[in-house]
């Protein structure tokens, strides 16, 4: 998806950095004491847990994807047959084909679906996890070294930015071949540009502080003051960008697997399923709308959390009740 | 104004930076990385003869550097080279595509657009209310929907499960004119549009509530301007401003998205022509289709910025 296409992290600069400030006072205290001090800034996530949590969107997407993670991580215990033995014949109907019917190969559609939601889940959160370790050390190092460096990185990211993010992945994949760890690796890989917008963004408000000033001029050395300091200052911002990274990660993934690039055969995969059944939607619809509605509500449900923590960071009000 | 023209060249030439380095991704990607490409290409069991072949019409032989040089060469001067599956030209090859996809994003941009206009700017106006609580919602709802999941679910209301109103998948008449088979570009469309509305109705939400919020409009407002002209010639003026790059990038966006909506609704475009060429390793049309969408991402986000540079009067007359 598009770079555009993220809203809450325009509003970076919110209560949650003032807040962060009060917490640590004056600088030298809080460069002789790092220790103290990082527990102090710690709360500051906790916090936006906590403001979070009393939205009613934060409430109900934290149900939703609770419920499609049970699922997907518990699903597999539960399955009366294995996703791969042949129960039926194909496109059977629910009843005579057990819960949800038969899929292409007259595989039971509800084993398949307990099965298939394990590997977008884990996928996805590894893109995101590979995209948010790149993108806040780009971001930290573009922000913070104000210089030339700063310069060439983003123009570097604005390549990337160019390439929608399924095309570049298709683009890989084209001669490396359809590769699980190589469609993780670059799905984070085009996130990164992204996060590391909102990084640089956050630092570039906080490296003007006494206290990163502060401690400076103690000779702190740089490393130290951008994972010690900084980092501990922007993680709000940070936490939303990459629930939203996190709604999006499972839907190019999911995507992947749909176009045939994800999982190969016969592995049950809820993307992948979709896109085995489709051919059969009329007869047997069960076996791509179970899979279709399970990521929809995942990401449905991430989306709403992160609103609501992009909310609580911004500060507004509860007044509306959702 | 010479200053205004030395800011939209230097932007200009920056996109033509950015569009040099995303060419040569695109090439490093597919003939630069450490693997044997003629081999990808054809296979295990191809013949030495065949790839050698297969290595002289690609150049790769001879030092990347070069062969990035004679490509370049080509894409300057329109030879894409030829297509290694269909033997013909890849612009020939394209062309029709090329035109099957432009009419369905532009279809889309031309519902979406002044629908999100709508709706952002009726929700930021009516903030809080049902209306605006109900849009909120349904954006960003809409919004977390992969583009598959949007389409599917659309076939299955109006194509086969609910109604059955418009075909699921896309059989254009070749001979035929598009805009004669409306009724196949439906559901692909009506997929995109739910795409890409949702964030720019967030967006004019967002801009609309600032910008009513403002002193300009409690200044209009307070010496009795007609409530009507405040809104009119104040308030969203000023309010589409921050949405023009949310429009653009959404566009490019769509030349992306078509993709995988191409390939669902089976639509014959360059989405769909993409994603046959990534399964045949079909290296000129995928270096092509790429380098298009890329390409079309710079031009749309250019243009985006001398627009927003030229209707912003602060951005316009700071550089005099």
């Amino acid at each position: 998806m598009s770079p555009g296409r993220s809203k809450g992290p325009q509003a970076v600069h919110g209560s949650g950095l003032e807040l962060s400030e009060e917490v640590i006072g004056p600088g030298f205290e809080n460069v002789s004491a790092p220790r103290a001090q990082g527990a102090k800034r710690r709360n500051e996530w906790v916090q936006l847990a906590h403001d979070a949590v009393h939205y009613r969107r934060t409430q109900v997407g934290l149900l939703l994807v609770f419920l499609v993670t049970v699922l997907a991580l518990f699903g597999p215990l539960a399955a009366p047959y294995t996703p791969y033995e042949f129960t039926g014949l194909p496109y059977a109907g629910p009843g005579d084909g057990g819960l949800l019917g038969t899929d292409n190969l007259g595989r039971d559609v509800f084993s398949r679906v307990l099965n298939g939601g394990r590997s977008v889940l884990v996928l996805a959160f590894a893109a995101t996890a590979i995209g948010g370790f790149l993108g806040v050390t780009m971001g930290l190092v573009a922000g913070y070294t104000r210089d030339a460096i700063d310069d060439l990185v983003m123009r570097v990211l604005d390549v990337v930015l160019a390439f929608p993010q399924i095309v570049l992945v298709l683009l890989f994949v084209s001669i490396l071949g359809p590769r699980v760890w190589l469609i993780v690796l670059i799905v984070g890989l085009t996130h990164s540009p992204r996060i590391a917008r909102v990084t640089r963004g956050a630092t570039l408000e906080v490296r003007e502080r006494d206290f990163i000033k502060a401690a400076e001029a103690l000779g702190v050395s740089r490393v130290r003051i951008a994972l010690g300091e900084l980092l501990p200052t922007i993680t709000s911002p940070l936490l939303v960008e990459f629930g939203l990274r996190l709604t999006y990660s499972i839907g190019l993934i999911a995507a992947l697997s749909f176009l045939g690039f994800g999982l190969q055969p016969p592995a049950a995969d809820w993307g992948l399923m979709i896109n085995e059944n489709r051919v059969g939607l009329i007869v047997q619809p069960y076996a791509v709308f179970v899979p279709v509605v399970l990521i929809a509500i995942l990401t449905i449900g991430t989306n709403l959390v992160t609103d609501g923590m992009a909310r609580a960071m911004i500060g507004i009000e509860r007044d509306t009740g959702v | 104004m010479p200053p205004l023209l030395k800011i939209i060249l230097r932007r200009a030439l920056l996109g033509l930076l950015t569009l040099l380095l995303v060419s040569v991704v695109v090439f490093a990607a597919t003939q630069a990385l450490p693997s044997d490409t003629a081999r990808a290409i054809l296979g295990r069991d191809a013949t030495p003869e065949r790839l050698a072949a297969l290595r002289e019409q690609l150049n790769l032989n001879r030092p990347a550097v070069v062969q990035y040089g004679s490509w370049l060469g080509g894409v300057v001067t329109g030879d894409l080279g030829d297509s290694l599956v269909a033997k013909q030209p890849v612009t020939q090859l394209l062309s029709g595509r090329v035109k099957n996809s432009a009419v369905l994003v532009s279809l889309a941009a031309l519902i979406s657009i002044p629908l999100a206009l709508v709706f952002g700017s009726l929700s930021g106006l009516l903030r809080d209310r049902g209306f605006d609580t109900a849009v909120s919602l349904g954006s960003l709802t809409l919004a977390a929907l992969p583009e598959f999941v949007v389409g599917i679910i659309l076939v299955l209301l109006f194509a086969t499960q609910v109604f059955h109103l418009f075909p699921a998948v896309t059989l254009l008449n070749p001979n035929a004119s598009i805009f004669g088979q409306l009724k196949m570009l439906v559901l692909p469309s009506m997929t995109l549009v739910l795409a890409v509305a949702p964030y720019i109705v967030r967006t004019l939400r967002a801009s609309m509530i600032e910008v009513l919020e403002s002193d300009y409009i409690q200044m209009a407002r307070l010496k009795g301007m007609p409530e009507r002209t405040v809104l009119g010639r104040h308030a969203l003026p000023n309010a589409i401003v921050p949405a023009i790059q949310v429009i653009a990038l959404n566009l490019a966006w769509l030349a992306g998205g078509v993709v995988v909506v191409e390939y669902l609704f089976n639509y014959p475009g360059i989405g769909s022509a993409l994603m046959d060429a990534v399964s045949n390793r079909d290296l000129p049309v995928i270096q092509a289709i790429t380098l298009l969408i890329a390409g079309l991402y710079v031009i749309f986000n250019l243009t985006a910025d001398i627009l927003t540079i030229l209707v912003s009067p602060r951005l316009r007359t700071g550089l005099q």
